[in-house]
C-alpha cells in the first residue's frame, strides 16, 4: 500500500501536526515505505492463530475501587499556560 | 396502540428510531484512575495525572466498573463477552487532555439484549440492545464565563461511562420516552447508574431517520446531547418532520450532526467538518485484553436484585393488577416496596387503586417525594383497613387523607375527632329515610312510576341528612326496599 500526497495532509490534519508542502512529497515517499515493509506481515499464515496481544502470559491488572488521588489542584494545573479560579483557560472553543 | 406516522403532503412517512445512551457508573473511584468522581466538587480537585493526561502515566481498570458493566448487562438481558478491548479513539478537544478516549470499539463488553417497554395501554414492545461498552468520561467545558474564552474542569474526565447502543427499533417518540425511562430504571435497581439526566449521569444521543412504510432504512442523521426524556421526544419529532420536508421537497437528507435547541424546538446542524469522524481506533498498548472470567459472571448473576419486568410479572400474578398499574408501581423500586407493605395483609387492589390515585397525585401536587411524605405505608394502610371494614365510606376516605397529608395525623384519629364514622346502623338508617319520604310524597309518587333518576336524588337527600356519613350500599338497599316494594 502507498499513500498519496493528499493522505499524508490529511493524516497530518487529523494530528494537528503542521506539515509544510514541501515536506509532503518526501513524507509521502517515506510513510509508502514503511507501510510496505510492515505489509511483509501479511505474507505470513495466521489462519487460526489467536492474536498475541502480550509477550508473557498476562491478563488485565484490575484496582480496587478506592480512592487515592486528586486533591492536587495547583499540581495539576501547574503546567498550564493559562488558569483561572481553578479551571484551566484556553481559546473559545464552542459549536 | 395505533402506529406513529409523520403525515407529509405527499402522504404518511414511518419514523425509525436508535438511541445511544451514555450512563455514568456509580463507583467510588474512576475507572483508569483512583480520583474521586464525586459530583460538585471544585474545579480540578479530583484530577490524577492520568485523568490530566500526563506523559508516562499508565491506566489501571477499576474492577468494580467492569463489575457494574457486567451487572447492567445482566440486566438487559445480553450477552457478557469473556473477552473484549480497549482502544483509543483519537480526537482534540480541550476537555480531552489524553488526546484520545479510552473506549471499546470492535471488541465490547456486552453484546446483543433487549429491554421490554411497557406502553400505557398494557402492550409490551421489545427494542433490542446492539451492544454496551465501557469508556472513559470527558471533563466538562464552560463557555460563558468570560469572552473568547473557554474554562476546562477535568473532574469528570476518565469517570467510567457505560455506552449503550439501542438497535434502529423505536418507531415513535413515546417509545423513545418509555425506552429511556425503562432503561433508567433497570439502572437504578441495579444501583450502576443514577440516571440523573440533569447532572448528566445519563446523556441521550439521537439517530432518527424516516421512510415510507414498508420500504429499507432511509438516510439517519444524529442528534447530540439530549438531555431530558421530554427534550428526547421533541427532538425526535422535530427532526422527523424536517426529514419529510426535505424528502418531500424532492430533497436528500444528508447524513450528519445536529444538535437540539429546546428554545426554538428545532435541530440544526454543527459546524464539525466529517474529517472530524475519523478517529483512527486502535488496540490500547497500555492495556491487556479485559477477561471476564464465567464464575465471576455467575457470582455477579447471584446477586442480582428482582428487577423491574420479574417485579411486574408478579405483581399481575401475585395481586391481581393489570399491566399498566404493575408497571407504573414498578418503575421505582421504592415506589414498589412501598406498594407491597400498604398491600400486605389487605385488597391488593384497592391499595393499587389508593396509591396510584389519591397518593400519586398528593406526591406530584405538593411537590414531595416518597421519603418526605407525611403519610407513610403504614397510616395509609389504616386508612384502607377502615374502609374495608366499613368503618367509613370510600367517599369520606378521600377527605380524611386529605387531613393525614396537612396534620400527618392517623386516619383512626381523624375519623375518631370529626365523627366521620359511616352509619351502618339499619335503624337509624331507617328513621332518618323515613322521614325523607314523609316529606317528599311527590318524588315518591315519581319513583313509583318507575323514574330511576328521583331514586338517585333520595340517595342524595339521604347523603345530605347524614354529612355524606350514610353507607351508600345500605342506603340502596333500604330505599329500593321502601319505595318499590
Amino acid at each position: 500500500m502507498a499513500v498519496d500526497k493528499d493522505t499524508v495532509a490529511h493524516i497530518a490534519k487529523l494530528a494537528r501536526i503542521r506539515v509544510e508542502p514541501e515536506q509532503q512529497e518526501t513524507l509521502t515517499k517515506e510513510l509508502s515505505n514503511i507501510l510496505r515493509w510492515v505489509e511483509q506481515l501479511g505474507e505470513l499464515d495466521t489462519e487460526g492463530v489467536e492474536p498475541m496481544t502480550s509477550v508473557v502470559e498476562m491478563t488485565l491488572k484490575m484496582r480496587d475501587d478506592q480512592v487515592a488521588d486528586g486533591n492536587r489542584q495547583a499540581d495539576v494545573l501547574v503546567n498550564a499556560p493559562e488558569s483561572k479560579h481553578g479551571f484551566y483557560v484556553v481559546p473559545k472553543v464552542v459549536e | 396502540m395505533a402506529s406513529y406516522r409523520i403525515v407529509g403532503n405527499t402522504g404518511e412517512w414511518e419514523l425509525v428510531c436508535g438511541l445511544e445512551i451514555h450512563a455514568q457508573v456509580i463507583s467510588k473511584s474512576k475507572l483508569f484512575s483512583a480520583a474521586a468522581t464525586e459530583f460538585g466538587a471544585e474545579p480540578n480537585s479530583q484530577v490524577s495525572p492520568v485523568d490530566a493526561g500526563m506523559p508516562g502515566m499508565l491506566p489501571v481498570i477499576n474492577k468494580f466498573c467492569v463489575e457494574q458493566a457486567v451487572k447492567t448487562g445482566l440486566g438487559l438481558r445480553a450477552e457478557i463477552n469473556r473477552t473484549s478491548v480497549f482502544e483509543r479513539k483519537n480526537y482534540f478537544y480541550p476537555d480531552l487532555p489524553q488526546g484520545y478516549q479510552i473506549s471499546q470499539y470492535l471488541h465490547p463488553l456486552v453484546g446483543e439484549g433487549t429491554v421490554y417497554l411497557d406502553m400505557p395501554d398494557g402492550a409490551v414492545v421489545p427494542i433490542g440492545i446492539e451492544r454496551l461498552h465501557m469508556e472513559q468520561d470527558a471533563g466538562k467545558s464552560m463557555h460563558d464565563q468570560e469572552p473568547g474564552k473557554t474554562y476546562v474542569d477535568l473532574n469528570r474526565s476518565g469517570v467510567c461511562l457505560m455506552e449503550i447502543v439501542s438497535k434502529p427499533d423505536i418507531r415513535s417518540p413515546e417509545q423513545a420516552g418509555a425506552y429511556i425511562r425503562k432503561l433508567r430504571s433497570i439502572l437504578r435497581y441495579l444501583g450502576t447508574c443514577d440516571g440523573n439526566m440533569e447532572e448528566g449521569s445519563l446523556r441521550c444521543d439521537i439517530n432518527v431517520s424516516v421512510r415510507r412504510t414498508g420500504e429499507g432504512f432511509g438516510t439517519r442523521c444524529e442528534v447530540k446531547n439530549v438531555n431530558s426524556v421530554r427534550f428526547v421526544m421533541h427532538a425526535i419529532e422535530a427532526e422527523a418532520n424536517r426529514q419529510v420536508e426535505i424528502l418531500e421537497d424532492g430533497g436528500k437528507i444528508v447524513q450528519q450532526t445536529r444538535l437540539y435547541d429546546p428554545k426554538k424546538g428545532e435541530t440544526r446542524s454543527m459546524r464539525t467538518k466529517e474529517e472530524a469522524h475519523d478517529y483512527r481506533y486502535f488496540p490500547d498498548p497500555d492495556l491487556l485484553p479485559l477477561v471476564v472470567e464465567n464464575d465471576w459472571v455467575e457470582r455477579i448473576k447471584a446477586n442480582m436484585p428482582e428487577l423491574p419486568d420479574e417485579k411486574k410479572q408478579r405483581f399481575m400474578e401475585s395481586y391481581g393488577l393489570g399491566p399498566y398499574d404493575s408497571g407504573v408501581l414498578v418503575a421505582d423500586q421504592e415506589t414498589a416496596n412501598f406498594y407491597e407493605q400498604v398491600a400486605k395483609g389487605r385488597d391488593p387492589k384497592l391499595a393499587a387503586n389508593w396509591l396510584t390515585g389519591e397518593f400519586f397525585g398528593a406526591l406530584n401536587r405538593t411537590g414531595v417525594d416518597l421519603s418526605g411524605t407525611p403519610v407513610d405505608a403504614a397510616k395509609l394502610g389504616e386508612l384502607i383497613d377502615l374502609i374495608s371494614d366499613g368503618t367509613i365510606s370510600g367517599r369520606i376516605a378521600k377527605e380524611v387523607f386529605e387531613e393525614m397529608w396537612e396534620t400527618g395525623k392517623s386516619a383512626v384519629a381523624i375519623v375518631e375527632e370529626k365523627g366521620l364514622k359511616q352509619i351502618s346502623d339499619t335503624g337509624e338508617l331507617e328513621a332518618i329515610i323515613d322521614k325523607i319520604i314523609a316529606e317528599n310524597p311527590g318524588q315518591v309518587a315519581q319513583v313509583k312510576e318507575g323514574n330511576q333518576k328521583v331514586m338517585g336524588w333520595f340517595v342524595g337527600q339521604t347523603m345530605k341528612a347524614t354529612g355524606g356519613k350514610a353507607n351508600p350500599k345500605m342506603v340502596n338497599e333500604l330505599l329500593r326496599k321502601k319505595l318499590t316494594d
